[in-house]
């Protein structure tokens, strides 16, 4: 589950002074299992709220809650742990350029904790799913846009995400593909993981009806 | 390929190349070069120091012909009384064989002359007027300083000793600078793959430790090369001082093993530290 109340975000100005809200006044919940679609135009504050979910931020103000753990009173220590239960697809992807896609893919895994021999599957069927069986070695550089994302997706849900958060994740898609992937975020849906996906894309909505967060200016002017 | 796949496990920061094995390690070693000569001349100054000590307890000696050994009270008397003396004993009989034994054996029968030790009140004291006043009171009577020397040479080795300290102390710390600088720099052209480690959930303890491990295993081979280095050195400089200590020429059982066998690790310590330290800090900038 994930709850946000009167959630405010303002990021730093380069000259060190404080900045204006990229987000202010977001309140809302989505339930354990559900799945979403966050909306809203470029510039809306997509990113900058799926980074508060993913604790790559902590809110400036209001109260946030990630599966269960209320991230304001958390302690530092305590947010690893929690981060390593969220899976997410950034909209720059965020590969590592010097590791192979296998070695991008296991990464988490590796944090983890997990021994080499248990995730070699894993990694190896995930890779397969995202239909780059062959590039195991190959380094980010040598592949496409959308391998690329490809492997970003891959390195998201190997872990088995309790949240899994996807910002653009079928930016460098073909259509295919998109549905392809469209179908994977259904299928962890079902077995449970918290779903919420970021896009542009009115296509993708249209394949996959759920419920909707719409942003505007860093508010929420629709949620259903 | 199963190997290259364990080696980027191992280094998901790539910090093989962002660490390199070159600039920290010759630096490293530069220093434990110097932090050596420091320890063995501090060792070596503490030992001259002992020795010269012993030798100086006796700073200042009177002989007076046998003669003139009656007039010993005398000497003694007047001796006291001059400014700059703060002591004046007879040396008896008994200990006078003992300290000639090494050179004469054991010859009771030799007519010994009667010696008298001094203390003056400080090294920088003139003992050339004392003796010249003496003589006049009682002719034959000589005064022998050399101790006053040894005394002299004692306080030398003294300093010597701080200023190498010193010196390790002042190569400890650019040390830790050299590191901080290091890793700082390591930090920077590892930024973004930090943060990505971060988002994924990789703890503080997880970064530091890796940034830590390499930089500790850096110095630490670094600190190796610089003590290697410094044996041929010190081995040429102990079998120059064995005399001056009163040792037989034994150039490698001279050297300070210990220190040396001791820098490494201390190295590697210090590297190891100073960055997980340098990383923490840095490391507070994120969430
Ligand atoms: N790192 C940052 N520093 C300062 N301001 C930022 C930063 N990231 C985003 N912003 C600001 O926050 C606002 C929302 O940006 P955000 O990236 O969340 O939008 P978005 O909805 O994801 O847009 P897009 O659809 O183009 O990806 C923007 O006005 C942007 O200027
Ligand atoms: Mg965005």
């Amino acid at each position: 589950m994930v709850r946000f109340t009167a959630v405010g975000l303002r990021y730093p100005s380069p000259d060190g002074q404080e900045g204006p809200e990229a987000l202010a006044d977001l309140t809302f919940t989505l339930p354990e299992g559900s799945f979403t679609w966050l909306l809203g135009a470029s510039g809306a504050g997509k990113s900058s709220l799926l980074r508060l979910m993913h604790l790559a931020l902590l809110p400036t103000r209001g109260e946030l809650e990630v599966l269960g753990v209320r991230v304001n009173a958390a302690r530092r220590g305590a947010l690893p742990a929690l981060r390593r239960r969220i899976g997410v697809v950034f909209q720059d992807f965020r590969l590592l350029p010097y590791l192979s896609a296998f070695d991008n893919v296991a990464l988490p895994l590796r944090l983890a904790g997990r021994s080499e021999a248990s995730l070699r599957p894993d990694v190896t069927e995930m890779l397969r799913w995202v239909g780059l069986q062959g590039k195991e070695l190959s380094l980010p550089q040598q592949l496409s846009g959308g391998e690329q994302q490809r492997i970003a997706i891959a390195r998201a849900v190997v872990t088995r995400p309790a949240l899994l958060v996807a910002d653009e994740p079928t930016g460098n898609l073909d259509s295919h593909q998109a549905r392809r992937l469209l179908a994977l975020l259904a299928q962890m849906n079902r077995l449970g993981t918290t779903v919420v996906v970021a896009t542009h894309s009115e296509d993708l909505v249209e394949q996959f009806p759920a419920q909707a967060l719409l942003l505007e200016d860093g508010r929420v002017v629709h949620h259903g | 390929m199963a190997e290259r796949r364990t080696r980027y496990a191992r280094d998901p920061l790539g910090l093989k190349r962002a660490l390199s094995d070159r600039l920290l390690p010759g630096l490293v070693a530069a220093m434990a070069l110097l932090a050596a000569l420091a320890l063995a001349g501090s060792r070596g100054a503490a030992a001259l120091k002992d020795r010269w000590q012993q030798g100086a307890a006796a700073a200042v000696t009177v002989q007076l012909p046998p003669e003139q050994a009656a007039r010993m009270d005398d000497a003694l008397s007047l001796l006291r009384a001059m400014p700059g003396v703060a002591a004046a004993e007879a040396v008896d009989s008994a200990r006078m064989r003992e300290l000639l034994r090494p050179w004469l054996g054991e010859v009771p029968a030799l007519p010994l002359p009667s010696v008298l030790e001094l203390r003056l009140e400080n090294l920088s004291i003139d003992p050339a007027p004392i003796g010249r006043q003496l003589a006049e009171a009682v002719p034959g009577a000589e005064l022998e300083a050399h101790g006053i020397w040894v005394a002299r040479l004692a306080a030398l080795a003294r300093s010597v000793q701080g200023v190498a300290l010193a010196v390790l102390a002042l190569v400890v710390g650019v040390a830790v600078a050299v590191v901080a600088v290091a890793t700082r720099a390591g930090l920077a052209s590892r930024r973004q793959a930090i943060e990505i480690l971060h988002d994924l959930g990789a703890t503080q303890g997880d970064i530091a430790g890796r940034f830590a491990r390499r930089i500790g295993l850096l110095a630490a081979g670094g600190a190796l090369a610089g003590a290697a280095l410094a044996v041929p050195t010190l081995g040429a400089m102990a079998s120059l001082a064995a005399p001056l200590s009163g040792g037989v020429v034994q150039p490698w059982s001279a050297l300070p093993w210990l220190d040396l066998l001791l820098l490494p690790p201390v190295a590697g310590a210090i590297g190891w530290a100073t960055a997980q330290f340098s990383v923490r800090r840095w490391l507070k900038r994120l969430p």
